[in-house]
């Protein structure tokens, strides 16, 4: 770690002791909810939203809005962290959990691509995805997720920068190998762990 | 036989001390810094660096803010920072920084919203917006002049332009709140009328400002009939 001290500066916000430790290095604590899209806000509609599981599985699933809000709903309380420097301390989300989605596809490969409506996708190696560390969510704060946070769906990985958490989610394709996605292809790192703050290719 | 070690990508990122060597007032509330790099390497238009500030009691806060100079400064680059007033790093360097200070810098980052020598096309910006915009209008001006690149550009007040005295005739100004007197140009937010024009056979487009600014923006250019994955965007600031 370098030496170097920023003449004249000191710390100007401060984060209470309590929270301070759920603030991965080179963050900053933000109170409200910026958006990081590549292009214009994608219009899903819900009446031909799926949600598909794909690519190397036994059994491909596939589900529409309605018989998805058949599946266990869980509300999951998280902390996320984008890699543009914000986080957002004690948020929450609503939706059903990876393995619930997973039961049953036999996946047989180690790694995915969730790909998007609109186009975007981005790569989230399965060992990431569960154990009961992702979802895919549909509600924020109780309230149907916004189209700019992702709506009407969205993958949320709250322990990787939130790009990982694909807004528009239309599916998970299953693969042998790790692919960069779309943000990954264009400068962030292939798995952005925020506590090791992989943010870009050489972090 | 012993393969050919592919070509690696090249290695932005180490954090470097740099050296502030200019100042510029842009606006009341905006300054531009130029800075010698150690390690400098030629960035894209378009492309950001992060700033790293380090307490004497080892607090640290970084941002990333987008380079504004063209890549034929060799050994520089030019960053222009908005004073945000609940901001920790924009004042540091309103209120602190002179020219002579150290700077931790890295960069530069990710090649999505970079302009690769595209022509026709649309450049919007709101505000501080237009920052990463400028860099690709200073580059195609000392490089490929014939080029079309149009700059649509939202401030609330006359002294709020940035760049003032490079904004090119062509470019289409709009004042939201107050324009200077014996303006006859376009006053009120973005909208369809002025947008367009310039955005007519534009192959693509670069949005750049606050959220509800390029929702709206670029909201428009597809309702103007441009592709939306010919629109590129970049936001800060929450959702309202």
């Amino acid at each position: 770690m370098s030496n170097f001290v920023s003449r004249g500066f000191t710390r100007r916000r401060s984060t209470p002791d309590e929270l301070a430790d759920r603030v991965p290095p080179g963050q900053y604590v933000e109170r409200g909810f910026p958006v990081l899209t590549a292009g214009p806000t994608p219009l899903v509609d819900t009446g031909s939203w799926s949600f598909r599981i794909d690519g190397m599985v036994v059994t491909e699933k596939e589900w529409s809005w309605d018989e998805f809000h058949e599946l266990p709903f869980e509300t999951v309380p998280c902390d996320i962290h984008c890699v543009t420097k914000w986080s957002k301390l004690g948020t929450s989300f609503g939706g059903v959990s990876v393995d619930t989605l997973l039961d049953g596809v036999e996946p047989q490969g180690a790694y995915t691509v969730a790909y998007s409506y609109g186009g975007d996708t981005t790569n989230v190696p399965l060992d990431d995805l569960t154990g009961g560390k992702a979802w895919v969510v549909t509600e924020h704060e109780g309230e149907p997720l916004p189209r700019q946070h992702g709506g009407p769906a969205r993958l949320l990985v709250p322990h990787l920068y939130f790009w990982k958490s694909a807004k528009w989610v239309a599916g998970l394709r299953v693969l042998d190998h790790d692919e960069p996605g779309f943000w990954e292809q264009n400068g962030y790192h292939i798995r952005g762990d925020p506590w090791k703050e992989e943010r870009y290719w050489n972090d | 036989m012993e393969r050919l070690t592919p070509v690696e990508q090249r290695a932005p990122g180490k954090w470097q001390i740099a050296t502030v060597v200019r100042i510029k007032e842009e606006t009341p509330r905006v300054k531009s810094f130029s800075f010698d790099l150690p390690m400098w390497m030629p960035h894209l238009p378009g492309q950001h660096y992060d700033v790293r500030l380090t307490a004497p009691d080892g607090y640290r806060a970084q941002r990333s803010y987008s380079v504004v100079s063209s890549p034929l400064d060799e050994g520089q680059i030019e960053l222009t920072i908005d004073l945000l007033d609940d901001g920790e790093v924009s004042p540091y360097f309103h209120e602190v920084v002179q020219e002579g200070d150290q700077v931790e810098l890295r960069g530069p980052f990710t090649s999505y919203f970079v302009w690769r020598g595209e022509s026709p096309v649309l450049l919007v910006g709101g505000g501080s917006g237009v920052a990463p915009l400028m860099a690709m209008l200073r580059h195609q001006r000392r490089t490929m002049p014939e080029l079309d690149l149009r700059l649509v550009y939202s401030v609330r007040y006359p002294d709020d332009v940035i760049y003032a005295d490079e904004i090119g005739d062509d470019a289409l100004l709009t004042y939201t709140r107050e324009a200077p007197e014996g303006w006859s140009g376009h006053t009120g937010h973005v909208d369809a009328e002025l947008l367009r024009e310039p955005s007519s056979g534009a192959r693509l487009a670069f949005v750049c400002g606050s959220n509800g600014f390029v929702e709206t923006a670029s909201e428009l250019l597809v309702g103007l009939g441009m592709e939306p994955g010919t629109i590129r965007t970049e936001r800060f600031g929450p959702t309202s």
